[in-house]
């Protein structure tokens, strides 16, 4: 028997990089049946609540700090309601010809009297109990504590009974508080992120010794670890995509759920906690940088293991 | 040039070892040339396929030295080691095909880790199949296909790139007579095209069958005597030469 034409032909030989479906087909795949695509799903579903939870924070805080940068408050603590009256008159006048000062505002009786209500009941501002005057005061610049204690000395000799409070000194606390829940946020962000990149690491080492008779033949038969390693990346990251998109999905539902709860509360602070476009650019990110990092980790691990063998 | 520049394989005093046990292989020292064809024999447990590891450079020796191609293979970064390999041809005694992928994946699966591209992938394929006889059972995977019909298609992948230096260990041991000798033509075909051929087997009826052929025999890890390795005197500048100390 002599080799016919066609053997010849079959014989040939070229050079273009081993991939595409027809490689990754080498690994055998029960996509969406295997664990790994949910696992990423509960994952990235986690991170976007997470991510989401610490922009909207971020943002809250952001809006908060916005208007009440410029803000003070100018309370007249005189217990004998005709000089406070006097002194209100005064400080009004010193902040009319003050440059420093943009806008204010003397807080009325029936706007004070429905803010004490909780507190006093019925008709406060006309019982023995003395209740401040309120000048609501906006400064063309920051209400820091510099600003605060010059508009404080302006006004010592016309309203010696005038107090100056910075109005963002109120909600300090509050800012302290969404601060450690943003950092506590990003914290969730990452161990979640070491979390999946654990998972994914787990699951390559599992499909490698599952599929180590299919890795040798490939290496014998002239694969490099770079064209192996491919194979396990293109397999990992379609499930790290299916599963992050899912997650996005499940994430997405999730934050409206609690946003309608928030939205319950009528809080003109939690109002402000909406998110911006470049928000929703971050959550749609999560999921590509869950491929990401499955891909890359996917990569890591099964070249490590590769180069235990000859 | 060199003997050893011109050889495709030489061998000088190899020994193997696995792990603290003691060698399988001892002071094996021969030369392969190219386009020739051999046969190594031997009782089992002789260090055939331990050999035949070392050819194929799925085993790196205890001792000595190895030449392939020109090139000092047991120094050579383990990252070049794939152009190496793909050179060579290897029918593995247990066929190690890929289970889940058809025979004619198996088989294609060579030139698809050389980079061949996939429309040139097809035809030579499809030949292949239908050489070794089995173009009717191309979409079958391994587990459907009887022992001899595996070892058809481990052959067909092991020569379908042309390799310069084809490895075989036991190929015929599971296919009848007329298989059998079916498949040694496809070696002396291909051994007719350049390719070097070490064929590895204990059945003496096989080595009448190429009379062109070159033995190498081994004993208890070692080449069966310095100097008469070779049943037939190598040709002029062919052969194997060598022997064990």
């Amino acid at each position: 028997m002599s080799a016919r034409p066609g053997l010849n032909r079959a014989l040939r030989r070229g050079f273009a990089p081993f991939g595409g479906e027809r490689a990754a087909r080498l690994v055998p795949h029960a996509r969406l049946a295997g664990p790994m695509p949910w696992v990423i799903a509960i994952m990235v579903a986690l991170t976007v609540i997470a991510a989401a939870g610490g922009l909207a924070l971020q943002n809250m805080a952001d809006n908060a700090r916005a208007e009440l940068a410029g803000g003070a408050t100018v309370q007249v603590l005189e217990a004998l309601e005709q000089e406070r009256e006097r002194q209100a008159e005064a400080v009004e006048q010193v902040l009319s010809a003050d440059p420093d000062v943009a806008t204010y505002r003397r807080v009325p009786e029936a706007e004070l009297e429905a803010l004490l209500e909780p507190w006093l009941g019925v008709g406060a501002t006309d019982s023995a109990v003395p209740v401040p005057a309120l000048i609501d005061v906006r400064l063309r610049g920051v209400a820091d504590l510099a600003a605060v204690e010059r508009l404080q000395a302006r006004l010592a000799e016309a309203a010696p009974g005038a107090r100056v409070d910075a109005q963002s000194s109120w909600l300090g606390p509050v800012f302290g508080v969404i601060a450690a829940l943003q950092w506590l946020a990003i914290a969730l962000v990452a161990l979640l992120a070491l979390t999946s990149a654990t998972a994914v690491w787990l699951a390559a080492r599992s499909a490698l010794g599952s599929n180590r008779n299919t890795i040798e033949i490939i290496h014998l038969l002239g694969g490099t670890d770079g064209q192996i390693a491919r194979i396990f990346q293109r397999s990992i990251a379609q499930d790290a995509l299916l599963g992050g998109i899912a997650g996005l999905a499940i994430g997405l539902a999730g934050m409206v759920v609690l946003a309608r709860q928030f939205r319950q509360l009528g809080s003109g602070m939690v109002a402000g906690g909406g998110l911006a476009p470049v928000d929703w650019i971050v959550l749609g990110a999560i999921p590509l940088a869950g491929v990401v990092i499955a891909t890359i980790t996917a990569r890591v691990t099964v070249l490590a293991a590769l180069r235990k063998m000859l | 040039m060199s003997d050893s520049d011109s050889a495709i394989v030489s061998f000088d005093n190899v020994g193997l070892r696995y792990g603290t046990d003691s060698e399988v292989l001892r002071d094996i020292s021969f030369t392969l040339y190219p386009g020739s064809f051999y046969f190594l024999t031997g009782a089992s447990g002789a260090g055939k396929t331990s050999l035949l590891k070392l050819l194929y450079l799925a085993q790196r020796p205890s001792r000595g030295a190895i030449r392939m191609f020109g090139t000092d293979v047991i120094t050579l970064p383990r990252g070049r080691l794939p152009e190496f390999r793909r050179r060579l041809g290897v029918v593995f005694q247990d066929f190690r095909l890929v289970p889940h992928l058809s025979a004619f994946d198996n088989v294609a699966l060579p030139l698809r880790v050389s980079g061949v591209d996939e429309a040139d992938v097809a035809k030579p394929v499809a030949d292949m199949l239908d050489w070794v006889g089995l173009s009717h059972r191309h979409e079958a995977r391994p587990a459907t296909l009887s022992g001899g019909e595996q070892q058809r298609v481990a052959i067909a992948r092991a020569v379908i790139g042309r390799p310069d230096l084809l490895v075989a260990d036991e190929p015929t041991g599971n296919v009848d007579p007329e298989m059998a000798l079916k498949l040694l033509r496809l070696f002396e075909a291909l051994n007719r095209l350049g390719t070097t051929v070490v064929v590895a087997t204990h059945d003496v009826h096989l080595l009448k069958k190429v009379p062109e052929s070159l033995i190498m025999r081994l004993d208890k890890g070692r080449l069966a005597d310095p100097t008469g390795v070779l049943r037939y005197p190598p040709r002029a500048g062919r052969g194997a030469e060598g022997g064990g100390a």
